[in-house]
Formats: structure tokens, sequence, C-alpha cells
């Protein structure tokens, strides 16, 4: 009857598209499991919905966060999103576990398909929606702050990226309540994906999400590394750049060159499935093998953009809680600078089965290799630089030491994947799986926990619970063990990845042993959300708005817990690597200036949530195929920027009187503070000023 | 000698005060890394187009597809409006009168689109010689290579456009001038990826 209108109102959406109606239809556990975690995303979105209303706080956080391009405040936005993220993908992996220790000779409770809809949701959140937006809203927050600047250079574009990464990660999320995601991996391999193997809407939800992100990616790599050349304040050389800040250099600059590859891989699979081009398909001269390269060429460095800023974390870290300068400072920087280099010349490593020569797969495995020598020298820094400290054995300590132990023993697997005659016998086995995950939990998930326990204080002006920090700690090291370690003699045993259901018994063992391990995982989560809970009740007794908790020696730590949203009332002058550390044992390093001066900074931008939103818009008219819908959010993103363009009134002047008033309350704290020695620095009598010790 | 009248030698912004050199050489420095980025996925489009030049399944063949003098029409073409575009930054560095600017920029605006005009019938005639993308691989990979460029002149017309509008409503303000820097660069560096095009896809094909 409305057969003429229907389609191109809605696309090509049916109601067989919603999991609710498929569970009604069909009522199997599969099913219900589908509907149960579309009512989860409904349900969550809608409480906090009604929460905020009810709160009345909606034009508090449209002013004060939505719209607001302080770096600090993004940064924060993004962790809030990764955690979010992080949840749901965590979720998923328990329920994999928990199907495969079920399935051995027998169905399970997953069917096939949804299992692949959930070992490639599960990917793509933790790479692109998990590990991305928690590296970058580390880098946003702590980066400006340890170079002495007020922002970044761009912040409205700042803005515009964290709201493309929420507005994609929004699309994965819509795919669990409307329509399916794709089952082909993280990687998304055609011709799997193409329209011939999979012509429903899942590999358009992974096209578009991935786009949208790795876009915003692109941008935040072109912000920072910009606001590192340029933003440095006076005395900052680059040798003198703490190195957290140079792994965040590093990892820019990879973001730069290495997300293009993806958007291009993307970009020509979209055109493979919506425009019937011949990039990857079997027939008419496609080629899969170009995709696998442009992937890879994106895939590999990605992996060092995931674990640099991790590193620079830990090396932060071991030297603040060992009270020593970093030891080998220079090597470091080296190092750190050499693995960005070669995560370019390896890519081939992820194909090696793929049919090129030998002499090519030698020589991409030697160059594989060679990234074990950078990453050895930043371990023996690392444990030089704790050698005669006085070492302290705080949560953010505690996961760089179990990174370390950690991170070698994923390394030697490495090498052993990097001997291709190897690889060929255990490639697409859960041994890789092991691998990988061997690497990136302690590589970017101990190190982004560390980062959060580390600067915490710093930007909500309170300390985070220690003893459920270190429960915390402790469920994420146990769990990771019995989860991954079975993996390595369930893939040196044949097990294949991404198995919905095993036929050897003798796997069963290991599998139960996993999933325990994948459980004590999610209880790790749980208890860092218990813990957050815990210290935001307590954090009356917990304050450090004096700033410097750790006895730290970076210029973010020369602020007030949180700083205020001008960073800085003058911009410090440096003239060593430590000059905070350096500051307090050479006097008085809060020095209040004699006068202060009105600050320009950057009004609220409503672009930011405007682009994330018709962006994620754009792209499910996209995956839906309504043509009217995509049109029109492509006229108003372009429309927005041109309209900008436009607006000149874009900053706003704190006046130096206000700036005075701020400042005063602050160097009055620090008057009346008490110091405390470090051996007392996670209790409660820590206010934030350090006993100065020579 | 005052500080505001230094001219800086690197960009065109004319005598201006020390803060808006300052800004501007941020401003620029970020765009010239967009534009790197932006060059990798050209690049990597041309290295797919060279993997995809055998490709053919059958259908056209380069040499059936391309002709090589509506081509050499677009390429001096679009190299004209670069040289239209620096008599534009010329014209705001030494402060020319408002309307030479106008005119340069309303002539560069004209070869962008006159260029985008010359493209278009290109393709389509290639489609209506059974040379459309969804034929082969090798077509593939040129319409994905060629119009992206074209893409990009078409943005960059609109961008010309913004600005010739935003000149008459705030004339040659410190952030209209940054961004007439900024598109200057994206006009020429549009100019070398043509160059690119013509002697990689085009004169490579006919040379075959
Ligand atoms: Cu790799």
């Amino acid at each position: 009857m409305m057969d003429g209108i229907w389609p191109a109102v809605l696309g090509r959406f049916t109601w067989s598209a919603l999991p609710f109606v498929r569970a009604w239809q069909n009522p199997t556990i599969n099913e219900i499991i589908g509907a149960g975690a579309a009512m989860m995303v409904i349900v969550g979105a809608a409480s906090v919905i009604a929460l905020i209303t009810i709160k009345g706080r909606w034009r508090y956080l449209w002013r004060e966060w939505l719209t607001s391009l302080d770096h600090k405040k993004i940064g924060i936005m993004y962790v809030v999103l990764a955690f979010v993220m992080l949840s749901r993908a965590l979720v998923e992996a328990v329920l994999m576990r928990m199907q495969q220790a079920a399935a051995v000779n027998a169905p399970g409770f997953v069917e096939p398909d949804h299992f692949a809809q959930l070992f490639s949701t599960h990917g793509s959140i933790m790479i692109f929606f998990m590990a991305m937006p928690f590296l970058t809203g580390i880098i946003n927050y702590v980066m400006p702050l340890q170079i002495g600047a007020r922002d970044v250079s761009f912040p409205l574009l700042n803005s515009i990226s964290l709201w493309l990464t929420g507005g994609a990660a929004g699309l994965i999320m819509v795919s669990l309540v409307i329509g399916r995601f794709s089952t082909g991996g993280w990687s998304g391999y055609p011709p799997y994906t193409e329209l011939a193997f999979s012509p429903d809407v899942g590999p358009d939800y992974w096209i578009w999400a991935v786009t949208l992100g790795s876009i915003a990616s692109t941008l935040s790599g072109l912000n920072f590394a910009v606001t590192i050349y340029k933003e440095r304040c006076p005395g900052m050389t680059f040798m003198r750049m703490p190195l957290f800040v140079w792994t965040a250099l590093c990892t820019s600059i990879l973001m730069i060159f290495a997300m293009p590859p993806l958007t291009v891989a993307t970009a020509l699979l979209a055109l493979d499935r919506y425009v019937g081009f011949h990039f990857f398909t079997n027939d008419l001269g496609g080629n899969m093998m170009n995709y696998a390269n442009l992937f890879w060429l994106f895939g590999h460095p990605e992996v060092y953009i995931l674990i640099l800023p991790a590193f620079g974390v830990y090396s932060e870290v071991v030297s603040t809680f060992s009270s020593k300068e970093l030891y080998g400072y220079t090597s470091l920087v080296w190092a750190t600078m050499t693995i960005a280099v070669l995560s370019f010349t390896v890519w081939v490593h992820h194909f090696f089965t793929m049919g090129q020569s030998a002499n090519l797969n030698a020589v991409f495995g030697i160059a594989t290799m060679t990234i074990g020598v950078p990453t050895g020298v930043k371990i023996y820094d690392w444990i030089w630089t704790m050698f005669r400290g006085e070492v302290r054995f705080t949560v953010p300590m505690l996961y760089s030491l179990a990174f370390m132990m950690t991170f070698v023993l994923g390394g030697f697997t490495g090498i052993l994947l990097a001997f291709p005659p190897l690889d060929y016998l255990v490639h697409n086995t859960l041994f890789l799986i092991a691998h990988f995950h061997n690497m990136l939990i302690p590589g970017l998930l101990y190190g982004m926990l560390a980062a959060t326990h580390y600067w915490f204080p710093k930007a909500f002006g309170f300390r985070l619970n220690e003893k459920w920090g270190r429960i915390a700690f402790g469920c994420w090291v146990v769990g990771f063990y019995l989860a991954f370690m079975p993996l390595y003699v369930l893939g040196a045993g044949g097990a294949a990845r991404r198995s919905q259901a095993f036929f050897e018994p003798a796997f069963r063992p290991w599998l139960y042993v996993a999933g325990v391990g994948a459980l004590i995982l999610a209880s790790g989560l749980a208890s860092l959300f218990v813990q957050l809970w815990v210290s935001m009740r307590d954090r009356d007794a917990n304050r450090v708005f004096v700033g410097d908790p750790w006895d730290g020696r970076g210029l973010e730590w020369s602020t007030s817990a949180p700083p205020p949203e001008y960073n800085y009332a003058n911009l410090p002058v440096v003239a060593g690597r430590d000059p905070f550390f350096d500051g307090k044992r050479k006097g008085d390093p809060y020095g209040a200036p004699e006068d202060y001066h009105d600050i320009d900074m950057p009004r609220n931008s409503m672009v930011g949530p405007v682009s994330g939103t018709v962006g994620a818009m754009l792209g499910f008219g996209l995956v839906w195929h309504i043509w009217w819908l995509s049109i029109l959010c492509l006229v108003t993103l372009i429309g927005t920027v041109i309209a900008r363009s436009f607006v000149r009134d874009v900053q706003r002047v704190i006046p130096a009187a206000d700036i005075a008033r701020i400042e005063q309350r602050w160097h009055d704290a620090i008057a009346q503070a008490r110091a405390i020695p470090r051996e007392r620095e996670t209790m409660t009598v820590n206010e934030g000023l350090a006993e100065v010790t020579v | 000698m005052n500080a505001g009248e230094v001219k800086h030698p690197g960009l065109n912004l004319g005598s201006t005060d020390t803060d808006t050199h300052e800004q501007a050489e941020g401003d620029v420095f970020g765009f010239w890394v967009f534009l790197m980025s932006d060059a990798v996925i050209f690049a990597l489009l041309f290295a797919v187009y060279g993997t995809m030049l055998a490709a053919t399944a059958g259908g056209p063949t380069p040499a059936d597809a391309y002709k090589l003098g509506p081509t050499f029409a677009e390429t001096l073409t679009l190299l004209t409006s670069s040289l239209t575009f620096g008599m534009a930054s010329i014209a705001v560095k030494y402060e020319a009168s408002g309307s030479v600017l106008f005119g340069w920029l309303a002539i560069t605006l004209a070869l962008g689109l006159a260029f985008l005009g010359l493209e278009l019938h290109d393709f389509a005639t290639m489609i209506g010689e059974g040379a459309y993308p969804a034929r082969s691989g090798f077509l593939s990979s040129f319409f994905a290579l060629v119009p992206l460029h074209g893409l990009h002149v078409l943005a960059g017309c609109l961008w010309l456009v913004v600005m010739i509008v935003q000149l008459s409503t705030f004339g040659l303000d410190a952030r209209v001038k940054i961004n007439l820097l900024r598109l200057g660069l994206f006009w020429h560096f549009l100019d070398i990826v043509w160059i690119a095009i013509f002697s990689i896809v085009y004169l490579q094909g006919l040379i075959r």
C-alpha cells in the first residue's frame, strides 16, 4: 500500500531489524541476549537522560562541558567515553569466553552469526573507541599542562574531534538496537565484507563508525603535533620536554600519517559496496591484497599509537615514585623516535601466509624483530631509574611494574611470531590473540589506568582510594594471566581464533581457566567503578588543592588541583628537565607574580556537538540507505563549517582581577597547608604539599 | 623600525602586528600538516592505481580510455589558476586596492570552475564510451583518484566563494588574511597533485 513511500523515507529498514521483534518472533537464548543488550543500551541512555533532567543539570552540562573548548574538560570527556566503551567490550569478551567454555562438542548459547558480531564489535570498540579515546583524553589533559601552554593550538578542532569520536561510538551503540553489526572482525577484510558475501547493514555500520573515528584521530594528531611544536613555554626546548610529551608527539605524528591509510581502505570498501566499484571484489579485476596492505599500513603503526603514550606514562610514574631523575632520558627519546619510524616498516608481518615470496617475508620478519631493540632500551632505562631510588609502591607504580614483567613476555612471543615459518604454524590461532592481548593490556590499558591514578588528583582535586585501587590492580593482573596464558597453549594446540565452538575435548580445561580469567578481569573493571564511588564519597578527606600530591617533577604539578581554566596565570619559564622539582629544591616554587594580566580564552562553541551528532546521523543515513537524511546531514555539516567561519567574536577575556582572586585563594591554601613526607602521601594528611628533602 | 611595519618573509599577510604574525605561523603550520596528511591519501590512491593498471578485466585499457588533448587543456587551466591565486596573494601582501584582490580571486574561481567543467565533460565522454567505474578494477582506481582531486577543486571553489563574501563583509581583517593564506596553500597543493595525475595517470597510461 505504502510501498512507494516507505523505502524512500526509511531506506532499507524493516521491523525485523529491531532485536526485540526478532526475539519476539524467535525466542531463543541467542535472540534474547541480543534483545537484552539492546534493552541495556536504551535503558542506560534513557536513565542518564532522565537523571540529568531530574537534577536539572542540562544547562550546566551544556555550558560547562559539552560545548567547552577547554582541553582539560575535553580530555576528561574522552576518558569517560573510553570507560563506557570499555565496559561494553569487556562484557562482550566475557560472553565470548563463556560461550567457548560451554561449546566444546556442544552448541553453547550464542549462535555463530551472533558470535561473529561479538568479536567484531569487541575488537573494533577496544581499538577505536576504548584505546584511542583513552590515550587521546590523557594526552589532551596532560600534555598542554606539561609544556606550559594555555590550551592546544586549535581548541575548536579539538572539540570537533571529541564529538566525531563520540558520534562514531554512538553509531556502534545504535547497531545494537537497530539492525546488526559487521561479522567481518575488527579488520573488516573483503571480499568477505563485500556486498556479495555480506549484503546486510553490518559492514556499513563498521565502515562509517571507523571512518568517522579515523578522521577524528587524524585531526587530534594534527592538533597535538602543532601544539607541541608551537605552544611550548619559554625555555621548554625539545630535549627538556617530559617524556610523556615526547611519546605524545611521536604518537601524533603516527596518527597524521597512519590514519589516512585506514580512511582510504574504508572509503574504497564503501565505494565497492555502495556504487559497485571493483577494488576488493573477487571479480572484474578486484584485488583484496590491496586492502590488506592499506589496512595494515595503518594497523601496525596503530599498535604504536596505542603503546607509545603508555611508555610516556610509565616514564613519568617510575621517575616520580622512585624519587629519581629519569635514567637515560636521551636514549628514551631516541628509542621512542626509532619505534615510531620502524613501525611503518613491518606491516607485511600481518599476512606472512598470504603468498608473497620468502625473501619479502624474511625482510619484514627481520624488520619486525628490530623493534625489540629500542623497546629493550626503554625497559632497561626504567629499571635503572628505580635502581637505588626511593621506590614507593603506589597503584600507578604497581601497574608500571606489572607492565614491565608482562610486556617482556609478550615481546618474546612477538619474536616467535616474527619468524615467518613459525607464523605459518600458529597464524589465525588463539596464540596470536594471546600475543596481542599480552602487548595491549599491559602496554595500553595498564598505562592508561596508571595515568588515571597518577593524574586524577590533578584533574579533580582529590586522590583516588588506594585500597580499591590495589584490589582492581590485583584483578587486572591475575585476570590477565588466567585469561590469556591458556590461549598460548590453546593456540599452539591449533585452536582457531574467532571460533564459536570447539571439537577437541582437551581444550576444555584451558577454556575454563580462560573463562575464569575473563570474569576476574570484569571484576577488575567493577572494582574501578567501586573505587570511583568510594573516592567521590570521601573526597573531602582526600583533597589536594595545593596540587602536588606525589612530590612531582614536571610543570603540571606546579598549578592548583584542579588547575584554573587558563592553566597558568603567567606562562612558566623553564631552565631544565624537571623544572618544578628543581624549583622545590632551590626555594620557592610557587612564587606569586607581581602582577596579573587579562587572559584571552576561547568562547564555548556548539560546532563540536553539532558536527558529532550530524556526523553520526550521516553515518546512520548511509548505513540504512536513507538518502534524504544523508544529504541533509552533509549539507548541514558543510553549512556549519561555513557559518562558523563568519563568527568573529570567538574570544572571551578573563579579567586580571578575577585571576588575581583565583590565584590568591590558591596561595593562601599553600601557606596554610602542611608539607608531608613521601611515605605519608597515600594518607588523608596529604593536602598536595610535598616536604622538600634533598 | 616599528615591529608593526615588518613584512614577514614567509607569510603574505602584509604589514601587521607581531601577534597576528605569530597566530598565522601556528595556523599555517597546522594547515601544512593537514596537507601532508591529505597527501598520504593521494599517495596511497596512486599506489593502488599503479597496482590496478593491468586489471582491465577485458574492458577499456588506459590507451582506449584517455584523451590527451582535453586533459592538456585541463592542465593549462589549473596551472593558470595557480598563477592568478599567486597574484591575489601578492595583492594581499602589498595591499593593493580591494578591487584588484577581488579581481584575481574571481578569475581564479572562474578558472577553477572551467577546470571542473572540462573534467566533467571528460568523465562523461569516458563513461559514454563504456569506460565506467564499475567496469573493472583499473577503471575503479581511476575513478577514485581523479574525481577525488576534482572534489578537492570543488571544495576550493566553494572556499573561494566564501572568501569573496567574507572580503566584502569584513574587509581584509586578520582572519580573512590567514584564511586566504591557507586557501592559497590548498590551491597550489591541488596543482601539484594534478601534475602527478597528469604524468602518472594520463601520460603513463598512454605510454603503455
Ligand atoms: Cu604488526
